[in-house]
């Protein structure tokens, strides 16, 4: 458990020495995905711990979103006197992304692969 | 014990994180459980329903979000180690995302831009601030990187936060539906979509729908973060 913490906050670090030292504009946990997966593609496997403390703190994902979500607090003002314009880009960009992507990626997806399941 | 006693606790209490970390993991501990209970219907969105009953504490006894903060930063850290960790979902799949290189490639651009675009087109049209307008602009992007973007473009950061987490929170909510209604059942096109539009508060969600889809969310959310990273300077700039 400690180990794979620390094997994962090391990748972090290394993303974010890459991002300072080479001045991308990308932030640092994503360039450690990245080099994490290139260590499990030379390994030809998750290190040993990870296989599990990775799903573990996935299954939890939403629970990480709440300290920043409960900033709203810092906002009320403006959102009250901006709200619809607010709700209204958010919800309508947030559908057209959706419906963008998905029909893209659905049309153009090679057939071979089965959907999982029938009708719902 | 006493009130005076009371009182002193509290206000030890404050001096250190213990009872805002606490108070964040209860808030969401409680709030699993009736997800469990309405069987993780969309609408009950876990994030929402915390964020909701922590600003109520925090309002009721007249504490300030920096304070909250002091507390609850150990666990918005670790939205770095887990975005490392979606390494290993994306190497179990990575066959099936082998097989859909070129074609996600395209669908994360096109997506990614229209994020962008509608975002800043209808706040502009219906007359919301300059500071709200840039503040939207990373809003599909995730958490850390849609901060970073907005800092950079002249937004206000935290605003930004809140506008992702809302972002994601309907996403999550509406993303679904939104995908049976126009025929998308096959789950690696329903997880791109939902990650892309809703990063990793739709990527939760879709993994409740499928492991693959949820990878190929995790997948968007952090080719997304990148794309947005990199377009939203030029899109804004073009659009001024």
């Amino acid at each position: 458990m400690v180990y794979d913490f620390l094997l994962l906050l090391s990748f972090q670090l290394l993303g974010e020495l890459l991002v300072f030292s080479l001045a991308l504009p990308v932030p640092g946990p994503v360039l450690g995905l990245l080099a994490l997966f290139l260590l499990c593609l030379v390994l030809g496997r998750v290190p040993a711990g990870l296989e599990g403390t990775a799903p573990a703190l996935l299954s939890h994902l939403s629970l990480l979103f709440v300290p920043a979500g409960v900033g709203v607090m810092l906002h009320l003002g403006r959102i009250a006197a901006e709200w619809w314009a607010i709700l209204a880009a958010v919800l309508l960009s947030t559908w057209l992304a959706v419906a963008v992507t998905g029909t893209i990626l659905a049309r153009l997806l090679p057939r071979s692969a089965a959907p999982s399941e029938g009708l719902p | 014990m006493t009130p005076e006693r009371l009182a002193a606790f509290w206000v030890y209490l404050q001096t250190g994180p213990l009872l805002w970390l606490t108070l964040t993991l209860a808030a969401y501990g409680l709030v699993q459980a009736l997800a469990r209970r309405a069987r993780f219907h969309p609408l009950v969105n876990p994030v929402a329903i915390a964020v909701a009953l922590l600003v109520a504490v925090l309002v009721l006894t007249d504490t300030p979000y920096a304070r909250y903060f002091e507390g609850a930063q150990f666990v918005h850290f670790l939205l770095g180690p887990a975005t490392v960790a979606l390494a290993v979902p994306l190497w179990r799949h990575r066959a099936a995302v082998r097989e859909a290189l070129v074609p996600m490639a395209i669908a994360l651009f096109a997506g990614s831009a229209t994020a962008v675009l509608s975002a800043v087109a209808i706040a502009r049209l219906l007359g919301a601030s300059r500071e709200t307008i840039v503040s939207l602009a990373p809003k599909s992007a995730t958490t850390p990187i849609a901060m970073a973007v907005a800092e950079k473009l002249g937004g206000l950061p935290s605003l930004t936060a809140v506008l992702v987490i809302a972002t994601g929170i309907l996403g999550a909510m509406t993303a679904g539906p939104l995908l049976d209604r126009l025929r998308v059942r096959e789950p690696r096109a329903r997880g791109l979509a939902i990650g892309l539009a809703a990063h990793g508060i739709g990527t939760a969600r879709a993994f409740w729908e499928s492991p693959l889809c949820g990878t190929f969310a995790g997948i968007a959310m952090a080719a997304n973060g990148v794309a947005t990273a990199l377009l939203a300077p030029f899109l804004l700039a073009w659009l001024r």
